[in-house]
């Protein structure tokens, strides 16, 4: 018999929407949370804007130990699953705890934490072999991003597979997607499923300066972030956690517990064709939609929302909209289709995870959420992007796609009822 | 309707660029003579640090093994991860997919516990020492733990499941199983593994924080693990690369199954535990075998983790002893890492692939620099030992908490 996937629990921290009423709040009211850095100073930079998380980790409701001894993204993940956890209402500690699973992604893990103590240990950048007597403790915590998934898998007494994944900007998709796998072919009941970045620091930003990805729009942060709008001109980086509490579906039912929907489908793929670029056609990607469909059981006809990678550059926005038509045919022009994106920035391996969030609550408010920013149309970008304002709209099956560097693809089906249509 | 006939997950080809040996030949040669090539770190710029002894690759030539605009955007831990992905999809006689096989049946899979280091220290020098000018095109593609997979891909023209597990120690065993699992759902091949580089100035500062890290400056006897004499563990670079491929298909292209990826589990028992590890070690093993349908007195050798710190030893011990029974004190347990040391990730790849080559040669390898073992396991030192070995367990651990077995049968397994 074939094994079925909840969600039970949602978390988040994301920019301008901490906590999952306050992000769909934002997401609701087309809302952006896009800003220049305040982080550190951004002079000399090219693109000097990012959509930062005002985030007190105590307040958030780290204990002090937590908070001193890790990372800016790791406080993100174990922020978002403490609410996650209570959302779903589940009692760890009543549950089998080797058949309790955390899967977790980051693109880029404690690379702001090791470009500080780096800043220290090389005095400034003047010397090669770095002074190990100024490191700062628990670095070796920022060096292996398995520090993720190992941290919060102690939080809530995880003892099942524990696996942190790490695939550029599809991390977040992918951690979601390995975790309904582990689930529904029974090596956990459970899974904390989700993803967290915090790549706002000097080197990230400089990397990408540096092949032009991120949007120089520093006069106009609030509105830098334009996904399919004919003028836009970059991404605009973003940080944040999602967490999601997925459940083998009859171990959730036999609890009682609230089911938002079933993760119901998932596939990936690499475009082997570019480490950075896209195709125009988007055949990978619309592969990945074609094989999560599969997963799912479903026609590509049942898709009533998607929600867009929509990054905003010149060439993702372009690509993803013939994966879309490609993998949907004509019913793509009939399909509301928008990127968070443009509220939230991109939050690199988190946003992933953050999307899916977003997705449940579309679901659970039956609204999908906008393109903000979106004025003038691209005549290559030519399907219904939502701008600027939610939408009412009745949805059953929603999508959320992903890109990123390394050309991984992948794809996330989430449905309300399950009633397979082939 | 009768139930298609289980896809099984096979390895049909190995690449190899490890500190004894780049290529599968070397390394196993070295493997099994015994061999130590633990050595006092040469590395430029680690001269002062106070880690002193590693397993560095030194007889690998990147530019003889990788194109020139591929080595220009990526670190030294993918260049060996492209070298170990051409090897064992040439051993494998698996050409480009677009030219041959079906580019979405073929994916890539590897671990990464500690990325481009030595690029990303260069590129953060650049930052820091000149300004954000100068920071190259490359950064965003080298330094990140997904730079091999996505590299190999472009390479090698796969277009099917690939993906990147970030990992402690034992992600290299999650890797292969998560290629296996890809097989077993549909994709025809993935090539897997891990590789790492973390031997450059400012990734070994940020290991200097594993308290499990040998202090000890004499190389024979940095690295004993199950000895009095354990005194923690010794890095070590590169890595392997296996073709894992449904053995069905291997068989219509007429290459021989080498293994079978017959079970494979993994638990997780909390960062530097190791007490605990032994519950979740003998968990793991029990897993693994439940899948495989492999029964306690079938396994003919075990790879140890073998972290030599006496407390995860004498876990380890416990835990091979809980889940195999009276077998665990009479099977061979063999570590031969003892001799290259622990490439993180790359560690139990490299027992995998020694654990092949230990099957098809019919010889356990040996301990190297152990001798006196304080622990109730038949540990192989000394000399490699002829066995008939039919079904090999792999074991890994890793520092975050991660604990990790594989189960491999020789050649094929269930085959009409």
């Amino acid at each position: 018999m074939t094994r079925r996937v909840a969600v039970t629990g949602i978390g988040v921290v994301a920019p301008g929407g901490i906590g999952a009423p306050a992000f769909w709040d934002l997401l609701a009211g087309g809302r952006t949370a896009t800003r220049g850095i305040t982080f550190f100073d951004p002079a000399g930079l090219r693109s000097r804007i990012a959509a930062e998380c005002d985030f007190d980790p105590v307040a958030a409701g780290l204990d002090g130990e937590q908070a001193a001894r890790c990372d800016r993204y790791i406080q993100f993940a174990l922020a978002a699953g403490e609410e996650a956890v209570r959302d779903s209402g589940i009692d760890l500690a009543g549950e089998n705890p080797w058949r309790v699973a955390v899967s977790l992604g980051t693109a880029v893990g404690g690379t702001t934490r090791l470009e500080n103590d780096y800043v220290l240990v090389s005095h400034r950048g003047e010397r090669w072999d770095v002074d190990h007597s100024r490191a700062q403790p628990h670095l070796e915590r920022a060096f292996t991003p398995s520090t993720l998934a190992s941290t919060v898998a102690e939080r809530f007494g995880a003892r099942g597979p524990v696996q942190t994944v790490s695939t550029g900007c599809t991390s977040g998709l992918d951690a979601v997607g390995y975790a309904l796998h582990t689930v529904e072919e029974g090596r956990a009941d459970v899974c904390i499923a989700g993803a967290s970045d915090s790549p706002i620091s000097p080197i990230t930003m400089a990397c990408f300066d540096a092949i032009r990805a991120t949007s120089p729009n520093n006069d106009d942060p609030a509105h830098a972030s334009r996904p399919f709008d004919n003028d836009r001109d970059g991404f605009v980086m973003g940080e944040g956690g999602a967490v999601l509490v997925l459940e083998e579906l009859e171990h959730a039912r036999a609890r009682g517990a609230h089911v938002y929907c079933e993760l119901s489908g998932y596939a990936t793929f690499g475009n082997a064709y570019h480490m950075t670029g896209l195709t125009s056609e988007g055949l990978e990607m619309a592969r990945a939609i074609e094989a999560a469909l599969d997963h799912a059981r479903l026609d590509g006809s049942a898709i009533d929302y998607v929600n867009a990678h929509g990054s905003g550059t010149r060439q993702n926005d372009r690509h993803e909209t013939a994966a879309v038509k490609r993998a949907l045919g004509h019913h793509a022009y009939d399909t509301p289709m928008s990127s968070i994106k443009s509220m939230v920035g991109h939050s690199l391996g988190a946003i992933g995870a953050i999307e899916v969030v977003a997705c449940v609550l579309a679901l659970a408010h039956q609204a999908v959420p906008p393109t903000a920013n979106y004025e003038t149309p691209d005549p290559e970008c030519d399907l219904d992007y939502v701008p600027r304002a939610a939408r009412e709209r009745k949805l059953n099956s929603v999508l959320s796609v992903g890109s990123g560097f390394g050309g991984f693809q992948s794809a996330v089906i989430l449905t309300r009822q399950r009633e397979r249509t082939r | 309707m009768s139930a298609p006939p289980k896809r099984r997950a096979a390895v049909t080809g190995i690449g190899v660029v490890a500190p004894n040996g780049t290529s599968t030949e070397n390394f196993w040669k070295s493997t099994q003579e015994g061999v130590s090539v633990l050595d006092r770190v040469t590395r430029e710029g680690c001269g002062h640090l106070p880690l002193k002894v590693a397993g560095e690759v030194r007889s690998f030539d990147p530019s003889a093994a990788v194109e020139e605009r591929y080595l220009v955007q990526t670190d030294r831990f993918t260049h060996f991860a492209m070298a170990a992905a051409d090897a064992a999809l040439e051993d494998a006689r698996l050409g480009r997919a677009d030219t041959g096989r079906a580019p979405f049946s073929a994916g890539v899979v590897t671990a990464a516990g500690s990325g481009g280091g030595e690029f990303g220290q260069g590129e953060l020098q650049k930052l820091w020492g000149k300004g954000s000018r100068y920071v190259g095109p490359w950064q965003s593609i080298a330094w990140f733990y997904a730079a091999s997979t996505g590299q190999i891909s472009i390479r090698r023209g796969f277009k099917g499941p690939c993906s990147v597990v970030a990992a402690d120690e034992a992600g290299g065993l999650d890797a292969l199983a998560h290629a296996a699992r890809a097989v077993e759902r549909g994709t025809d091949v993935i090539v897997a593994g891990a590789t790492e580089a973390p031997l450059a100035p400012y990734s070994m500062v940020c290991q200097l924080g594993y308290r499990e890290l040998s202090p000890v400056k004499d190389p024979a006897r940095a690295y004993r693990p199950f000895t009095e004499g354990a005194c923690g563990f010794v890095p070590a670079e590169g890595g392997a690369m296996l073709a894992v491929e449904e053995a069905g298909a291997a068989r219509e292209r007429g290459v021989p199954v080498r293994a079978t990826v017959a079970g494979h589990a993994a638990t997780f028992t909390g960062a530097s535990c190791w007490e605990l590890s032994r519950e979740g070690l003998a968990e793991a093993i029990r897993g693994a075998l439940a899948e495989a349908g492999c029964a306690p007195e079938e396994v003919d050798v075990v790879f140890a983790d073998a972290l030599g710190v006496p407390e995860a030893d004498r876990a380890e011990a416990l835990a091979i002893a809980d889940a195999l029974g009276a077998h665990g004190r009479r099977v061979p347990v063999t570590a031969p890492k003892t001799g290259t040391g622990r490439a993180y990730c790359a560690a139990p790849v490299l027992d995998t692939v020694a654990a092949v080559l230990a099957m098809e040669h019919g010889l356990i390898p040996p301990t190297p620099n152990v001798f006196d073992i304080c622990h109730d396991l038949d540990l192989v030192t000394g000399c490699a030992r002829t066995a008939q070995v039919g079904t090999a367990l792999v074991l890994s651990r890793g520092l975050m908490g991660s604990n990790s077995a594989l189960v491999l049968r020789h050649g094929a397994v269930g085959a009409p």
